[in-house]
């Protein structure tokens, strides 16, 4: 189909789009990347009144490392990131989330913020911003606040965000001594999710000393197994353990059921991702161990 | 709501552009009813299928995921332009060679994808080609033999041979 008639507007700077956000508020849309905001246009899902393109907005661009974190601009498209040594060197976890995000021509428009913002359920990196401990910069033309990503994520595509605000900026805090693993399963690469998973895990000879294992594609906002972390906290990691996370898994989780998996099923797969995920994160403490 | 319109300014396939657009008009609808340029297809047109790749500004897109307004001032190569230059020459003739089409709907955005691939100029598992290519559907060909082609063309072009096949 094509897009319902809206007004265009290509916003030139920070403070416009902040006035345009402010005069419209739920009736005007921002255009980042649009790989899932062109889709709902052209199938009529969204009949916004205004368009606010701010992909010409220099202040959103780009990444950064600035003292304890990374900051990364609202307008880093997704090949950015998978190409950007700093998030390969200090984000791991992002890093190794990124070749799922979507497929190569999305990756090249798709945006980090825009991600974050849209809050699918079954995207990769709100979990990965809630495994990370990221915080959100959002600004009105009242002025900036910071959300944490654990008080930003409400529900499908329901963020903490108000109509007159815009995010800004994403600052991930920068912890080398954890060890990061991410994992999904998806009916064909790049598709959405059907469970998936980021942890960051800080080992201490081979015992979890803390963690923040985040999952999504499951429930209707990505979720942090404090339950599953509980159980392995203070332990060894190894098979027992992994059982021990697994089994207190359903008690973090009450997954969405739908006709691409049922509740049981995906409840199931994050089980044998969490195996995987702590079997992972055990080789690499082994590895990073014995190199010098 | 009236049909709000923008005028805008661009490059395509090396030709200097200039046209007033619907702003709601996407890429892929500029492109053919605009400028004639029917290789660029449209098949889902929500960016799952992508028969709509196009380069924008050096970069891989899907067509029907950009307004025609936001290439004002900026760069677009289609698979004409691409077939013109002579830059996938030896892929198209590997595609050929292969049978690596047979309806043919999908196979400008599919060689649009493979152009990434094939530029990079890498050698690839079969395992990476099929990654590299999963945004594209084919429905006649169950892929098998695209990643022929595209392998057979990697190979060749690794090897220094001829780009022609």
């Amino acid at each position: 189909m094509k897009a319902p008639k809206f007004s265009y507007v290509r916003a030139g700077g920070l403070a416009q789009v902040l006035q345009l956000l402010q005069e419209n508020g739920e009736e005007a849309q921002i255009l980042a990347g649009g790989q899932s905001l062109l889709p709902a246009l052209n199938m009529r899902l969204a009949q916004p009144k205004l368009l606010i393109d701010i992909n010409r907005v220099d202040a959103l661009k780009g990444i950064g490392l600035e003292a304890a974190h990374v900051r990364i601009g609202a307008l880093a498209r997704h090949a950015e990131v998978a190409g950007s040594p700093i998030v390969r060197q200090y984000l791991p976890l992002i890093a190794q989330a990124m070749p799922h995000v979507a497929h190569l021509a999305v990756r090249n428009r798709g945006t980090f913020g825009g991600s974050i913002a849209l809050a699918d359920p079954a995207a990769e990196l709100p979990a990965c911003a809630l495994a990370l401990d990221a915080r959100f910069v959002v600004a009105s033309s009242e002025g900036r606040r910071e959300i944490a990503a654990a008080d930003f994520f409400l529900g499908t595509q329901a963020t903490a965000l108000r109509p007159n605000e815009l995010l800004i900026e994403t600052l991930v805090p920068v912890r080398q001594d954890r060890i990061s693993v991410f994992l999904e399963l998806a009916r064909r690469h790049g598709d959405f999710a059907i469970a998936g998973l980021a942890f960051q895990l800080l080992l201490e000879d081979g015992i979890v000393a803390d963690g923040r294992l985040a999952y999504f594609a499951s429930e209707d906002r990505p979720t942090l197994g404090l339950r599953a972390l509980a159980a392995i906290r203070g332990q060894r990691l190894g098979p027992a353990t992994a059982e021990a996370a697994v089994a207190a898994l359903a008690g973090d989780l009450a997954p969405i059921d739908n006709a691409q998996a049922s509740a049981k099923m995906r409840l199931h797969l994050q089980g044998v991702l969490t195996r995987r995920a702590l079997a992972e994160a055990q080789a690499r403490a082994t590895e990073q161990a014995g190199s010098p | 709501m009236s049909e709000e319109t923008m005028p805008i300014s661009l490059t395509v396939n090396g030709e200097r552009v200039a046209r007033s657009v619907p702003v709601r008009q996407h890429l892929v609808d500029f492109l053919r009813t605009e400028l004639g340029l029917t290789g660029t297809h449209l098949g889902c047109e929500h960016g799952s299928c992508g028969a709509c790749s196009v380069r924008v500004d050096g970069v891989l897109v899907r067509g029907c995921l950009m307004l025609a307004v936001q290439t004002d001032g900026g760069e677009v190569v289609t698979i004409e332009g691409l077939d013109a230059t002579g830059e996938i020459a030896d892929l198209q003739a590997a595609f050929v060679e292969h049978n690596a089409l047979q309806c043919g709907f999908c196979t400008p955005g599919m060689l649009m994808a493979a152009a990434e691939l094939v530029r990079a100029g890498e050698r690839r598992t079969r395992a990476e080609i099929r990654t590299h290519l999963a945004g594209n559907f084919c429905r006649c060909t169950g892929y098998h033999a695209i990643v022929d082609a595209v392998a057979a063309t990697l190979e060749r072009r690794a090897t220094g041979g001829s780009k022609r096949v």
